[in-house]
């Protein structure tokens, strides 16, 4: 009984630790975010009392900041509508079309699933150049979906495949088209499948570093987490101006985060979860 | 409609909606993959191809002035990946249980646990980078106040914590993942097992190690191959904190950073090498492969049927 006990104790314990662990160091870089360079310089515990919102001015008043953001979000936004679109669309056909050549199609999809992308970086490099691709919005969009794709088509012919192929026969009965087929009855009924190729596409295309450091040189093209390096070398010791930058690269996806949290986990381990 | 103009509707459809997809990922894929082994075996002059080289570029990958970089690069990511394997499956299993035996607030603590995950890594870098900064820095501050000045020193700035500090800076961003994963593996337990261990005596602790454990195989695996590759392939968190060289004075080095410096050059000498990059670029590519093959043949052996 004792032992029961103390042994929850000790697993509430690991709990409350972890969390404090996690919690104070974002804690922290949202409140040094509002206190001036001067009293964080003196003490980088004290309490933002008198709240400086001007460092999230100053930051965004410094133009390539709100620049890096919009880039950020053009490409993520970019490479998120084509990845969901294209999969939506080959997740239809593989899951619910019996076809000569379907599986083989589907082999060569998974095998996208295996080739990392950084190791693949000089040729991709060398091919943007000549398409003219380099140092573009577009180019990096076209990468990323790519990439985004494989997984993404993975999930979607999955929850495809999980539908009831009466719907397809009653719909068809009802005179619907292919395409109304897809569009009113099944997209619908698939929609958890798209939060979650979304999600899985989205985040690590918005927190990416490796591809624009390569592949984007002109200053007003840089994507928000390649400019914060710029950011840094800039403002070093500017402590607020920092703190606010980081906070605002981070902050969006937080927010996304806390609201939908259980999608988020859903999408960021589906690739690791064996459908 | 008829059954035959069903089908070829379908062709079409087929056609329509496969061919972009394909497309994407044969030309962003496929192709740069398949061509990277080719890179490896010609001499470059710049980014220009010239005549081929055989093995010549895995040959001088193996000499001076490559060699020592490529060891000390190899046995980084080697300790890397024990430490980083040992401590977040380890603390990722303690968690994961923890959550497990929570009947009320377990929504909180998953959301906290998995927080950090959807961090990028420079904004976690630059973070811990000022948390531990040697002058203004919180935790430095911590130690001096309490005492423990010995212990307060320039966590990245050292040749020897540099490398043992990304590794703990990267736990408390990852850690999350593998906690999650193993409470999705403790959950698709199914309770008649533990049950019946229960019913036979058998405490908390000997129902985790003899029944759950074993259980998790399937979680283990993935977690294990997915740190392996991870762990082979690091480069934003020692790039965010060391700089393209693995500062200070190569501590931090790894594979995926020297692969970098060869195939575009560094801030201090522009010139690259694109042939011997690509043959590194092969070996990594072979490890982390021949790595996960061999790895998840192993660990699915000890995977039980439920």
């Amino acid at each position: 009984m004792i032992a029961a006990l103390s042994s929850k104790l000790f697993f509430r314990a690991v709990l409350v630790f972890n969390a404090m662990m996690v919690l104070a160091p974002v804690f922290f870089l949202f409140n040094s975010s509002l206190r001036d360079d001067n009293s964080f310089a003196s003490n980088p515990f004290m309490l933002a009392k008198d709240p400086q919102w001007e460092n999230f001015k100053d930051v965004w008043s410094d133009g390539a900041f709100a620049l890096y953001l919009k880039n950020s979000l053009v490409v993520t936004g970019g490479a998120l509508i084509l990845t969901v679109v294209l999969a939506l669309g080959a997740g239809f056909v593989l899951g619910r079309y019996s076809f000569k050549g379907n599986g083989v199609i589907y082999g060569f999809v998974l095998t996208g699933m295996l080739v990392p992308a950084k190791l693949a970086i000089l040729p991709l490099f060398i091919q943007l150049k000549w398409m003219h691709l380099l140092d573009s919005h577009l180019g990096l969009i076209l990468v990323y979906t790519s990439g985004a794709l494989p997984a993404a088509i993975f999930i979607m012919s999955g929850f495809f495949k999980a539908l009831p192929s009466d719907l397809d026969n009653a719909a068809r009965i009802d005179g619907a088209t292919e395409f109304q087929l897809l569009r009113i009855v099944l997209t619908p009924l698939v929609r958890p499948g798209l939060a979650i190729v979304a999600i899985y596409s989205a985040i690590p295309i918005w927190n990416d570093f490796f591809l624009p450091l390569v592949f984007l040189q002109s200053p007003e093209n840089k994507t928000i987490m390649q400019g914060l390096t710029v950011f840094f070398g800039q403002y070093a010791s500017q402590w607020g101006v920092l703190f606010a930058g980081l906070t605002m690269a981070a902050l969006p996806l937080i927010v996304l985060y806390l609201a939908l949290s259980e999608q988020f986990i859903k999408g960021l381990t589906a690739g690791a979860v064996k459908g | 409609m008829a059954a035959g103009g069903l089908k070829k509707q379908q062709r079409k459809y087929i056609f329509l909606l496969l061919t972009p997809a394909l497309l994407a990922i044969l030309t962003f894929t496929t192709i740069p993959a398949l061509t990277t082994l080719s890179y490896a075996f010609f001499h470059w002059q710049g980014f220009q191809r010239l005549d081929f080289a055989g093995f010549e570029n895995f040959q001088r990958l193996m000499e001076y002035p490559f060699k020592d970089q490529l060891l000390n690069s190899l046995r980084h990511n080697v300790l890397v990946f024990v430490g980083i394997y040992i401590l977040q499956t380890g603390l990722g299993i303690l968690i994961a249980y923890a959550l497990f035996t929570l009947t009320r607030g377990q929504r909180f603590f998953r959301t906290v646990t998995f927080l950090p995950v959807i961090f990028s890594l420079v904004v976690v870098g630059y973070m811990w980078q000022v948390l531990l900064d040697p002058y203004y820095g919180p935790i430095n501050k911590i130690l001096n106040d309490n005492g423990l000045e010995n212990l307060a020193m320039p966590w990245l700035g050292s040749t020897t914590t540099a490398l043992p500090t990304l590794v703990f800076i990267n736990l408390w961003r990852w850690v999350g993942f593998p906690a999650i994963i193993f409470l999705s593996g403790l959950n698709a337990i199914n309770t008649e097992y533990i049950e019946a261990a229960r019913l036979d005596g058998a405490s908390e602790g000997q129902i985790f190690r003899k029944v759950m454990f074993p259980l998790l195989a399937p979680s283990m695996t993935i977690i294990t191959i997915l740190t392996f590759i991870g762990a082979f392939e690091w480069f934003d968190l020692p790039f965010v904190l060391g700089g393209s060289n693995g500062n200070p004075a190569g501590a931090t080095d790894t594979l995926a950073l020297m692969f970098y410096r060869l195939s575009f050059g560094t801030v201090d000498s522009g010139a690259n090498n694109v042939g011997v990059g690509s043959a590194l670029g092969v070996m990594i590519f072979a490890i982390v492969g021949l790595g996960a093959y061999f790895g998840s043949n192993i660990m699915r052996k000890r995977e039980v049927e439920q």
